[in-house]
This record gives C-alpha cells, structure tokens and sequence, in this order.
C-alpha cells in the first residue's frame, strides 16, 4: 500500500493503470539571483486514465505552481510534462483547471458561465448542454443569476459545472472547496466523487487536507515542504462510498500523517 | 432643495445692495433666454463640442490604453510622457488651441478631446493591468483564440472601472467645456455667461448660465451612472 519514493527522480505510478500523464523531473524556480524561490524541486509523477489523484502538501510548497505547469498555465525551468506521448505547451480545452481563487466570470450569469466554453456548438445543443450541468449541479432555477447572487459553495459548482461542460478527458482542481464552510465541502466532495464515477474523467485534485485526500482519491502523491518533492505516494485501496471511521481508513490517514511527520494527537 | 431656494430668496431681499440676483430673477433671466430661443441654441452648441470631443478621445483613448495594458513594456515607453502631459491643465492649451484653428468650434473640441484623452488612457491601461489572471487562463484555457480573450474576457472585466473613468472624464468635459467657451468661440453656455456680463452686468442671466450649467452635468452624470445599473457591468460595483 505505502511505496515511499526511494528515488524521487524515477516516475511513480500505479503499476495497474496505463499511464496518461507523465511529469518528468520537473523544477521550478521563480525569479533569478538572490530573489530565487526554488518551489519544485524534480518532481517526476505518473497519472493513469480515469484516474483520481490528489496532490496533498503544506500550503505554499508548491501546489498551484505544480498543477500549473501540468495545466500548462507555466514553463517549468526544467523538465517537462506529456500527455499520451505530447509534450503540454499551453492550455488546452480537453484539460480543464478550476481554479483556487473564484474563477467564475462575474459578468455572466450562471447560463452564461457553464456555456463560456462551448462557444462552436450549435445554439440548440449549447443549450441542452447548459441545461444538462445546471441541473448535475444543482442550480436550477439559478439559470439567470449572477454569481454575486450566489453563495460560494454555488459559485464552485458552477466553476465545475463549466469544466465538465466541455467534456474534458482531464480535470484539474486546485483547492476547489478549500474556502467553503465544513458541510459544504463535505456535500461538494460527494458530488465530485458522483460526477467523478458518472463521467470517469481523469482528476487531479490539490488539496492540503489530508481527509480530504483519503476521502476521494485513488492515489495521494504526498508533496513535502517548499520546494516540493515527492516524499511518498499512497494508493488507497478503498472502494466508494468509503466508511471514514473504518480502521482501513485511519490507517490509510495515519500513514499520511507519519510520512509527513506529524502526530496523531493534538 | 426648496428650503435653499426660499433660503437664497429671503438672503438677497434683506440686503439693500444684493451681491447675487435672487432666484426670482434668475427664473426671469432663464425664462427670456428660453423665449429668445438662445438658451435652446447655447445648450445644444455646448452639448455638440463636449459630445464630439468626448467621443473622439473615448474612442481613441480607449483602445489606446487597453492595448498599452495589455503590452505592458508599451506603457512604460510612454509612461514618462504621459506624466508630463497630465499636470497641465487643458485650459492652459487654450491659447494654442485657439492659434492652431482660430476661435470656432474645432478649438473647443480641441480642448475637451485633450482634456478626456488622458484621464480615459490612463483609466484603460490600469483597467486592463488589473484584471485577475485566473480570469484570462480560464479564456485561454477554454481554447479562445487571442480576440476572443479581448471580446470576451479583457473587454467585459474592464467594463466597471471603464464606466467610472468615463463618468469622471464626462464631467471634467463638461467643466471645460464652459471655460474653454469664454475664451475661443461665441456660442454656449460659457460664452453666456462671460457675454451677459460684458454686455451690461445681466447678473441675473449669468446666474441663470451657471444653473444651466449645474443641471446638465447633474443629468450627464445620472446618464453614465444608469450604466452602471446594467447586471453585466454591475458586478464591479458590489463588495464580491
Ligand atoms: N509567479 C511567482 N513568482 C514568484 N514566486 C511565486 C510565484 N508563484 C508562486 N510563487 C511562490 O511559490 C511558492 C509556492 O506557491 P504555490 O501557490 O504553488 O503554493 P501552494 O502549495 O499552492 O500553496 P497553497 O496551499 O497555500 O495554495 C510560494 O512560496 C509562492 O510565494
Ligand atoms: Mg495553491
């Protein structure tokens, strides 16, 4: 169950999946000379088809920036990430972020944000694509409001609602409930966790919150403190809808918990 | 409202010699100008220059400062220039308007287009340096090809700060409008007012120029404003 990366440089997958995307020896430093933040530091990974991945680590080591070269948002200063075979040069509709700090377009409504993407389609099925995430979302009857007039949890939804809505192969989320109110983030894990095995998207999903990471993934790639390297990988082997206080489970937490090097009690 | 007007009656009839003409003959003066015809005539040749001059530079200004944002490098070429340009006061380019195209019309315009052109530039170029970068990567990412981020992302985040620059920038036009007016042509609002004087101290139609002058840029104001209302722009505008 837990393989610590022994050499950290070597990509680390789960042997069972073909791999979809590959990062290889990835560093980033940002700025130059004396200012230089060294923020990933050769990190290699491996994500398989349909897979649920989470990248787990300490705020400020080096997630968003991670999920970012893989985005294509950023230019690693060295290494470089494929997918099937490609090297990533930009962003690309097929991979979709949903963003940290609220990306929803302020000017648009609901419609008009999960519709933002599918600007080549024929009105007609615009529309029943619209129609089709709003309601997986839950936000009918909120078709027309602006997302000044919704709570947060609704303005994630709809964030997510507008990836899924280009039929992305890849999700890519960085801290999508991070800034919601405990219940809410525990109804929004579940519906991710629905539309997740609805749709069978590959997701990597950035969190800090080690339940988080044990709740939803298939995989948890645990990144250590700034800059980030891989410090070990653990494959949950825990079928959905999984029992959070099951001893499978607090072992799972707890292993985390030990390779991070933090105690069990507070 | 009414108790000012009662107030400003009541202050200038207890004075023997009246510093200001009371509202009644200010009413007076404001209804000869309307029969006369000529207050009709100095509001829409007032409204004329501020309207073309506006337009012109809004519609230079605009895309000007929009495209310096977006290469940042651009606005730091002209940034020195424009910090030397926007100290002086448009009216201080009065005398040269007026050598360059005489006293008429296009010198006023001149004026107003100088006195927007900056306030407007500056306005869209920070606009545009301010816009979120999860706003453009989530365009990007979306597949928008480079003027589909502008005509989808760029043009409606800038929206709500654009409105506020032209809100303010309408009212410094309509400011100079007036003083430019007294000095290089002989129709509107700001000739009324120097030309009233001139010709026999008619305190009572400067005052009734000055009123004129107060209720139009209230309703230029309320004009621009009403934009702000419309739920695409309003975002700008609320503590989200
Ligand atoms: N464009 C940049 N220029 C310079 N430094 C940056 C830049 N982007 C990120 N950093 C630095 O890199 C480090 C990692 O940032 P990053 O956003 O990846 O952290 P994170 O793991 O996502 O943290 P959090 O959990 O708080 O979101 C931080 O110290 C940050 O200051
Ligand atoms: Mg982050």
């Amino acid at each position: 169950m837990t393989s610590a990366a022994a050499h950290p440089s070597a990509p680390a997958t789960s042997a069972t999946r073909e791999p979809m995307l590959r990062a290889e020896g990835v560093s980033m430093i940002f700025g130059r000379g004396d200012q230089a933040v060294n923020v990933l530091d050769n990190v290699s990974l491996e994500v398989g088809k349909g897979e649920f991945v989470c990248l787990l680590g300490p705020s400020g080591c080096g997630k968003s920036t991670m999920l970012n070269v893989i985005a294509g948002f950023l230019t690693p200063t060295s290494g470089r990430v494929l997918i099937d075979g490609q090297a990533v040069r930009g962003p690309d509709r097929r991979r979709v972020f949903v963003f940290q700090e609220r990306g929803v377009f302020p000017w648009l409504t609901v419609e008009g944000n999960i519709g933002f993407g599918l600007f080549d389609l024929p009105q007609a099925e615009r529309e029943t694509r619209i129609a089709h995430y709003v309601e997986m979302v839950g936000l009918k009857g909120f078709e027309k409001a602006y997302p000044r007039e919704l709570s947060g949890g609704m303005k994630q939804r709809v964030e997510v609602a507008r990836a899924l809505a280009v039929d992305p192969d890849m999700l890519y989320l960085d801290e999508p409930f991070g800034a919601l109110d405990s219940i809410t983030r525990l109804v929004m894990r579940s519906e991710l966790l629905r539309i997740w095995e609805a749709e069978r998207k590959t997701i990597i999903f950035v969190t800090h919150d080690i339940d988080e990471a044990v709740q939803l993934s298939d995989r948890v790639i645990v990144l250590s403190a700034r800059p980030a390297k891989i410090q070990t990988i653990v494959d949950i082997d825990m079928p959905h809808p999984r029992d959070i206080s099951s001893p499978r489970y607090l072992e799972l937490r707890d292993g985390i918990l030990d390779a991070i090097g933090l105690a069990h009690k507070v | 409202m009414l108790a000012l007007l009662v107030l400003w009656h009541v202050a200038v009839r207890l004075q023997a010699n009246p510093l200001l003409p009371g509202p009644l003959a200010v009413a007076g003066g404001l209804w000869e100008l309307a029969v006369s015809g000529l207050l009709l005539r100095y509001v829409v040749a007032s409204l004329f220059r501020v309207t073309w001059g506006f337009l012109l530079a809004a519609l230079l200004a605009i895309p000007l400062g929009l495209a310096f944002g977006w290469y940042r490098r651009m606005e730091l070429a002209f940034n020195p220039f424009i910090q030397i340009l926007r100290p002086i006061s448009p009216l201080a380019w009065i005398p040269i308007a007026i050598l360059w195209f005489g006293v008429g019309d296009v010198a006023a315009i001149f004026l107003i287009f100088l006195a927007s052109f900056l306030p407007l530039s500056v306005t869209a170029m920070n606009a545009v340096a301010s816009i979120p970068d999860v706003y453009l990567n989530a365009g990007r990412n979306f597949g928008l090809r480079p003027s589909q981020v502008v005509f989808r992302v760029l043009y409606p985040a800038v929206m709500p700060q654009l409105i506020i620059g032209l809100r303010i920038t309408l009212g410094i036009a309509w400011l100079v409008v007036v003083a430019a007016e007294m000095m290089a042509v002989n129709s509107g609002l700001g000739f009324l007012i120097v030309d009233a004087r001139n010709a026999g101290n008619r305190y009572d139609l400067v005052v009734a120029g000055m009123v004129m002058i107060g209720v139009i840029g209230l309703l230029l104001d309320i004009g621009v404003r009403s934009l702000e209302r419309i739920p695409s722009i309003s975002w700008g505008y609320s503590d989200d």
